[in-house]
């Protein structure tokens, strides 16, 4: 018999789950996350039983029904026969339309004022430290209201304009208390349009695409795509000889000519408003609820973007800028050449979670009665058909893909101009 | 996380309404105050005078059930709730009653769990219009721009009316009566549309009432009531049959004024079962024999509450019309006593 050198390898005993450092800490943690499941079970299986015992199972059934009522803004076909489903899809259109154009406007606001803050001028410096704090300082929900009430009791009605009372500004642009109303593209010689989804889930989710708009895409951005050929080749050109051909006007002409051309062929015109009955027909409707909505989270969230512009510049050494004015740079080439490249490292993942913000805060619409996701899935569907948990569920869902969506691509455009460390 | 949050707050709301759903006549008394959902303020339904008191025909009702209960009609909690909050107010048990202008239709009544104990006012909606527009019938309303109070029955009516006669309309979705108004007045809309009632009742709080028409179409029937959660139905018996001694003692002559008189005993059995001095109908509902009597004896009977709060000697105007009682060619018309 040899004897034992090394000390045995213990066998494993239930003990050591808590006396033994190596596995105590695994043990915390899986009890945790048991402790965790069950309670959230709990939760949940109580509420679905007391909703059972109200008599409110979960059940989805009722999108697919009619939902009886009528929708002011609807980017895509709706009548009050549609489904429930129908109308929460024309508010989700309705929701990314605010949030798409709030996201644009406050962005370019806000890189406005985030430099002029850091002004020399000491009027326009201090003007912009007013605007970014009473914006700052004030609940979102007071703006959008006060905006409501502005664009409401302040422009004329629509018989004013045609007692002679108001005028339309250069005879194609309407603003009443009832929104603006635009002229809109028209074409004569149209193309038609494709249409998706037909007959999916009661026609819930079909929605029309113009063929016009898609050629004109197309066309712009094929000119843009051989503009850049010709900037390559001139940029080929210059580095060989040292010269550089003049190609502005080939470069101009190869993405407008073709444009204007396709323009032309489909016999483009614009539509003017014109009063008709009550109110303005024809044109675009840009409803008072939609422009206060539009403007007063735009002016809200782009008093956070100015100061993280801001915040920006300022993170970028002086030393940067006078070595550029040193290279005999000027000051606005210095800022879009030598700053703004560097301050968008720092700008963009905060400006992230201000897209995020307005994208969520564009549910405050119902305080002035935009037919947003909200007003629709959540608030007349909600209540016509009493499914709160079935509607909040849904609404909290989309929401959530909205934002994840927009920070994913926020966060891929954050890794392109990422420093790239060597 | 925000789901966890989300599912407890829904798991207590849950276990609330489970308690109070219990038995409401108990948590009533043991709370000493009745909490009763009310509009956020309706002229001549319901709306707080100058002191903070409310006052008006739905908080009639409230105070005659706080009576009946309680024996106070002053302990009542008014809570005011929106088209949109008011179910959920119900439903979770933050409210005992509603007493809200709230149509009865089929599925308030059978898919949300509602049970209305009546009918307190036979409406319909209108709509008004600025005499200005020149309007005179809601059939030239084509392409007019229409506010409309969000959440209600009237957006369905709405789009139904339209459908049927083939015109176009914009809808303005609002949430509260008050900014309805303020948008109407600034011409926000052309036309305001809610119950006939509703109407004249904001109408009345106009600086220049005469200004404005309603215009003569009654586009639905909207048979308004009190209504509490379905399954406790001892309350649910309670809040009817006070609403039905309202109505049968203006049938058989029973007012504020006389009612010490009567409550002596008299030849009417009815009125003596009404009254508590013959049989035991209180004790059949939880209550004391009195209870009627408190009831009435708080705002007056049915006729009265609507002569003081809608009729037509007040600024609101309403005649009796439909809400006649039956023997005078109306349609209220209360179950008897017995």
């Amino acid at each position: 018999m040899s004897s034992m050198t090394d000390t045995p390898r213990q066998p494993f005993r239930l003990s050591m789950l808590i006396y033994d450092s190596r596995y105590r800490s695994i043990t915390i943690q899986v009890v945790a996350l048991i402790g965790f499941i069950a309670g959230v079970a709990w939760i949940v299986n109580n509420t679905i039983q007391n909703l059972a015992t109200l008599g409110k199972s979960p059940d989805f059934g009722f999108l697919l029904e009619p939902a009886g009522y009528d929708i002011n803004q609807r980017l895509i076909e709706y009548h009050s026969q549609m489904t429930h489903a129908r109308a929460a899809f024309v508010g989700l259109l309705n929701t990314l339309l605010v949030a798409v154009a709030g996201c644009v406007l406050a962005t370019i606001i806000g890189v406005f004022v985030g430099i002029l803050r850091l002004s020399k001028n000491w009027l326009i410096g201090r003007l912009m430290t007013v605007y970014v704090e009473a914006q700052r300082n004030v609940p979102v929900l007071l703006w959008i209201v006060f905006l409501m009430a502005i664009v409401s009791e302040i422009p004329p009605r629509p018989a004013d304009f045609r007692s002679g009372e108001a005028q339309m500004l250069f005879d194609s642009i309407a603003v009443t208390n009832r929104g603006i109303y635009i002229p809109e593209p028209l074409f004569a010689n149209s193309l038609g349009d494709v249409t998706v989804l037909k007959g999916v889930l009661k026609d819930s989710f079909y929605f029309s695409i113009s063929l016009d708009l898609i050629v004109l895409l197309a066309v712009f951005l094929g000119g843009l795509v051989i503009s850049g050929l010709i900037k390559r080749r001139a940029d080929r050109i210059q580095e060989a000889t040292g010269e550089r051909p003049t190609t502005w006007y080939l470069r101009l002409g190869i993405v407008f000519l073709p444009t204007l051309a396709v323009l032309y062929m489909l016999g483009f015109h614009l539509g003017y408003p014109v009063l008709k009955g009550f109110n303005f027909t024809g044109g675009i409707h840009l409803r008072n609820s939609f422009v206060a909505l539009w403007i007063a989270l735009s002016l809200y969230t782009a008093a956070f973007i100015a100061e993280i512009v801001r915040a920006g510049i300022m993170a970028i050494s002086r030393g940067q800028t006078e070595a550029a004015a040193a290279l005999g740079l000027r000051g606005g080439k210095i800022m879009s050449l030598v700053i703004l490249p560097q301050a968008l490292r720092i700008i963009i993942p905060p400006l992230i979670s201000q897209y995020l913000n307005l994208t969520k805060n564009t549910s405050l619409a119902i305080a002035v009665g935009y037919m947003d996701i909200t007003g629709t899935l959540g608030g007349i569907t909600l209540n016509q058909t009493g499914r709160e948990l079935e509607c909040l569920l849904l609404l909290m869902l989309i929401y959530l893909t909205i934002s994840l969506s927009i920070s994913s691509v926020m966060n891929w455009y954050n890794e392109r101009v990422k420093l790239t460390e060597r | 996380m925000k789901k966890t949050v989300f599912f407890g707050a829904l798991a207590v709301a849950g276990m609330a309404a489970g308690v109070a759903a219990a038995g409401t006549l108990d948590d009533v008394k043991a709370r000493g105050k009745l909490n009763c959902g009310v509009s956020t303020g309706l002229v001549g339904f319901a709306a707080p005078d100058a002191n903070g008191n409310w006052e008006g025909f739905d908080v009639g009702v409230c105070r005659a059930v706080a009576a009946a209960v309680l024996g106070d009609p002053t302990a009542v909690e008014f809570v005011p709730t929106t088209g949109k909050t008011r179910f959920t107010a119900l439903a979770s048990g933050e409210v005992d009653m509603l007493a809200r202008n709230t149509t009865w239709t089929f599925t308030r009544d059978v898919d949300l769990k509602f049970e209305f104990v009546g009918i307190n006012y036979y409406d319909g909606q209108g709509f008004m219009a600025p005499k200005s527009l020149g309007v005179t019938s809601a059939k030239e309303l084509d392409g007019a721009t229409i506010c409309i109070q969000t959440g209600t029955t009237t957006e369905l009516n709405l789009a139904d009316f339209f459908r049927a006669n083939n015109m176009s309309y914009e809808p303005v979705p609002i949430e509260t009566n008050a900014e309805a108004q303020q948008q109407y007045l600034a011409g926000a809309c052309d036309v305001l549309t809610t119950d006939a009632s509703g109407l004249a009742a904001t109408r009345a709080s106009f600086e220049n009432p005469q200004d404005h028409i309603i215009l003569p179409e009654i586009i639905s029937k909207e048979p308004l009531g009190p209504l509490v959660r379905h399954g406790d139905q001892q309350w649910g018996d309670l809040v009817r049959w006070t609403l039905n001694a309202l109505i049968s003692a203006e049938e058989l002559g029973i007012t504020s004024a006389n009612i010490d008189e009567l409550a002596k005993g008299t030849k009417n059995p009815e009125i003596n079962r009404i009254l508590g001095t013959e049989g035991d109908l209180g004790g059949m509902l939880g209550l004391d024999k009195q209870w009627a009597y408190r009831a009435i004896k708080a705002g007056g009977n049915y006729g009265e509450l609507f002569e003081k709060n809608i009729g037509e000697n007040t600024p609101i105007g309403l005649a009796r019309g439909l809400n006649a009682q039956w023997k005078d060619g109306g349609l209220i018309y209360s179950p008897p006593f017995r």
